[in-house]
């Protein structure tokens, strides 16, 4: 007589299919079939429920997961790409690299990443379930700073910037300003100013120059100037001027 | 005699006298053209009806402006002094008209070279990338941005906080901000070196300053007609509003405008064409420094408004980018479906299916007319407005410093005038002491012109300066104004004055210029004069305040001036002016007391007057 052992953690169903020992093969048969059919339609409900379960472990507005907001057309323009599955699984292997990378291990796959709603904007949500247990999600805290660290990298991928792929609710750290030693405009400041004032020094130099260049001049023909007024006093004749030819005395000269 | 020929050696030689004539006309042009051609005229055009406008501007020009000017380029020319020294020979109980010119030069070289010095901290600022002024700057912690430029924008932040540091009051002063001062003095600096040497350097210099504006328009002008946008800029200033003209406020502001655009009365005119040989045919000149000025503004108006137009058509796709991204996101719809051309479509379609949704968005209206209307005039247009149409140009870098330098050499060129009708008339007066060399003497004027310039660089800076400029840069030169065409034309008499035209320019004025002269140009001035009076009593004393704690920040809170403050008001209107009936009865008393009122006519005898000679003979 065939055994009809039911597993102690069996469904109660299948528990209550048990045979009363003394009835004909034939039933003990059919109640085997029936028995394997029921094992067999479990397990692929389990199989088929699975990504069922964990379809519902990703909802919009879930408590652990964030929602992704892709602006492709706005970033790329004529070179757009299309939004397809596998940019999707593109998505999928970057959260995992990124869910790598802060946790140091390599145990994330790109079935840890999960995705739903997509709609046409291109947006969707996505949850990350813990590699260990296909149950439990990654809390948003560390899929955040997982996001964070790794955010440049996940723009590069997609040739996109933080603007243009946008998870909802974590904010893009701030671009550090360039502070340079000396602001620029001293350094435009300090070019004129010296300019200027080597300009100042030229100008007031020369003109020095030129005014010592012009008294000395005028020293000499006044030095000049005395000396014949000197000799004017002695003899009594003033010479200033030019000496006036209409008085000379050429009426020698002429023939008359 | 021998005394006067000693006194001209001891000065140099005979007065200067410009290089030739091309110097002389382009340092008029380059007085005449400053920044209120820029930034002033087209702001007018604009809001008084575009082509409309023309009509009371040129009207202005043609029965005010052209008289003035031709009469103090002539006074100047024949009587060969600066302002002080013209206006005593015409008549010494007239020679306060003269001392009020120079104080009111005087007041106007300090506010005018701290806006220079302003342009040129703009320009300093433009050789960087990305441009200060096109992004906030992060608060401490780097967590996000000021919250002060959050809640304006980048350009008003840069405008009134970086730059200015501008205090919430005028009762607050604040304290001297070290950039702004190194800025003045680099802008003191410069206006020194090219005074250092008289009319010798200012002729080299206008070279540029005069001509480099017109440079830079044109670059403008060729760049701004092709952006988007530039063509709504253009209709929206020519459009003409015919309307307008039967509003009096227009006439008003198109005679102040011409008035103060040609810088008449601020013995700046007087004293260059007192450089120029006196058979000089200033008729000309004035009537083509007067065209010049007015073309210019008119030139100008077209690339600003060029730029304008294009920067609304920026702000308006701006905000409709907005308003799609919004709708965008809140329905799902794919990427770049909605666009600027089909907005209107989309939104209808939405809001017809999904009202609460959309209304929810809280869209703002996006109205390219609005943002058309946004105009501003003076610093506003330059330091605010055209700085944030920059940054959208492609190489926002170049056009941020041509635009800088074409205000600092319009600026410099007007300040060459400003500090002329002071640095003049002091050398007539012979107040400066016989063993200081010009240069020195120049430069203590500067340097005393520079430290009282200070008050312009503490924190409420930007409000003594708006004070500066509507109580000392108006009432005052149309006072001066009217004095000085009542003292040739009725003092002195029109027909002297046709008899020294006759013998500078070879013929005497046609009845056009004697007409103006006697009747339209006096009558106008006191219309205008009492128009202003009157219109200016009416607005109540207020300023407009940048206040951060403001509840509608960021527009600006309007207050009232402190009572001590409109007291200063007051003062900076009538002070220069009051040394008009001051002097006049300075010399009564001294009239009546002594015979010296002949001596100032023969105190400053012409070398080329030749009167000397004839008194000579006489004897």
């Amino acid at each position: 007589m065939p055994s009809l052992t039911v597993p102690p953690g069996a469904p109660p169903i299948l528990q209550s299919l048990t045979v009363p020992p003394g009835a004909p093969p034939i039933l003990q048969s059919l109640a085997v079939t029936l028995e394997r059919m029921l094992v067999r339609i479990l397990v692929l409900l389990y199989l088929a429920g699975a990504p069922a379960l964990a379809q519902t472990l990703c909802q919009p507005n879930a408590s652990n997961g964030y929602r992704v907001r892709i602006s492709i057309k706005t970033a790329l323009g004529n070179q757009a790409y299309e939004w397809n599955e596998n940019e999707m699984f593109l998505f999928r292997a970057t959260m995992a690299f990124a869910m790598r990378r802060y946790y140091k291990t390599e145990t994330y796959n790109v079935d840890n990443i999960i995705v739903c709603n997509q709609t046409r904007r291109v947006s969707f949500w996505f949850v990350v379930i813990s590699p260990e247990n296909p149950t439990m999600l990654i809390p948003k805290a560390d899929v955040e700073k997982a996001v964070s660290m790794s955010r440049h990298r996940i723009n590069n991928a997609f040739l996109l910037t933080d603007r243009t792929l946008e998870f909802l609710g974590i904010y893009p750290t701030l671009a550090e300003p360039v502070n340079p030693d000396t602001p620029p405009w001293l350094i435009v400041f300090g070019v004129v100013i010296g300019a200027v004032f080597a300009g100042i020094i030229a100008l007031l130099v020369s003109s020095l120059l030129q005014k010592r260049r012009k008294e000395k001049g005028m020293m000499e023909d006044g030095q000049d100037e005395e000396d014949r007024q000197m000799k004017g006093v002695e003899n009594g004749i003033n010479l200033d001027g030019i000496y006036n030819r209409g008085f000379t005395d050429d009426d020698r000269f002429t023939k008359l | 005699m021998p005394e006067e020929g000693m006194e001209d050696n001891k000065e140099g030689e005979e007065r200067p006298k410009w290089n030739n004539k091309a110097e002389y006309l382009l340092t008029c042009i380059g007085f005449a053209v400053g920044l209120g051609n820029v930034w002033r005229f087209p702001y007018l055009c604009q809001i008084y009806g575009g082509g409309a406008f023309l009509i009371p501007y040129l009207i202005a020009l043609v029965f005010q402006g052209l008289p003035l000017l031709y009469l103090e380029l002539a006074i100047g020319q024949r009587l060969r002094m600066g302002s002080i020294g013209v206006w005593n020979s015409i008549s010494p109980y007239l020679g306060g008209v003269g001392v009020a010119s120079m104080l009111v030069s005087f007041c106007v070289s300090l506010f005018y070279n701290t806006i220079v010095a302003w342009v040129l901290w703009y320009l300093f600022n433009s050789f960087q990338e990305p441009l200060p002024w096109s992004q906030c700057p992060l608060n401490h912690n780097n967590t996000g941005y000021v919250e002060e430029c959050v809640e304006s924008t980048p350009v008003n932040y840069f405008w009134y906080r970086q730059t200015l540091n501008i205090t919430p009051n005028m009762e607050t002063s604040g304290s001297l901000q070290w950039w702004l001062v190194v800025s003045l003095a680099t802008a003191w600096s410069i206006v020194y070196i090219c005074f250092v040497r008289g009319i010798k350097t200012i002729g080299k210099a206008v070279y540029f300053t005069a001509t480099f504006p017109y440079l830079v328009l044109t670059i403008f002008l060729v760049r701004a007609l092709t952006l988007p946008g530039s063509s709504e800029g253009l209709i929206y200033l020519f459009t003409p509003d015919w309307e307008i003209l039967k509003n009096p406020q227009v006439w008003l502001d198109a005679a102040t405008q011409i008035f103060f655009s040609l810088s008449v009365a601020f013995g700046g005119l007087i004293s260059f064409s007192s450089y120029n040989s006196q058979k000089n045919n200033c008729e000309k000149d004035a009537v083509l420094v007067g065209v010049i000025n007015s073309a210019t503004s008119i030139y100008a108006s077209i690339p600003i408004f060029a730029i304008l137009g294009f920067k609304a058509h920026t702000n308006y796709v701006t905000c409709l980018n907005g308003n799609i991204l919004a709708l965008t996101n809140e329905f799902d719809i794919s990427d770049m479906n909605i666009t600027v051309e089909n907005y209107e479509q989309w939104f209808d379609s939405l809001n017809g299916t999904h009202p609460s949704r959309v209304s929810d968005l809280k869209l703002k209206t996006c109205d390219l007319q609005t943002f058309l209307d946004q105009s501003a005039s003076g610093t506003g247009l330059a330091f605010i407005v055209f700085t944030e149409a920059v940054i959208s140009m492609p190489g926002s870098q170049v056009w941020a410093v041509l635009f800088f330098i074409m205000l600092f050499s319009l600026g410099l060129s007007s300040m060459f005038g400003n500090l002329e009708g002071i640095l003049t008339p002091l050398h007539d007066l012979k107040l400066v002491p016989k063993w200081m060399p010009n240069e020195l003497f120049t430069a203590i004027i500067c340097l005393l012109l520079f430290l009282m310039a200070l008050i312009f660089c503490l924190g409420s800076g930007n409000y003594w300066l708006e004070i500066f400029n509507s109580y000392v840069g108006s009432v005052p030169f149309l006072i001066i104004a009217f004095f000085e065409i009542i003292a040739v034309a009725y003092i002195y008499g029109i027909g002297r004055f046709s008899d020294d035209l006759e013998f500078m320019t070879g013929h005497r004025p046609n009845i056009f210029w004697k007409v103006c002269w006697l009747v339209i140009s006096p009558l106008m001035l006191f219309v205008v004069l009492v128009a202003y009076v009157a219109v200016q009593a009416q607005t109540p004393p207020t300023y407009a305040a940048w206040n951060p704690d403001y509840v509608n920040f960021p527009n600006t809170e309007v207050l009232p001036y402190p009572d001590w403050v409109f007291a200063i008001c007051v003062l900076l209107s009538s002070v220069p002016v009051i040394s008009i009936p001051l002097v006049a009865i300075y010399r009564l008393i001294c009239c009546m007391s002594g015979r010296h009122s002949k001596d100032s006519l023969h105190n400053n005898p012409n070398p080329y007057a030749n009167e000397d000679y004839v008194v000579e003979l006489l004897l």
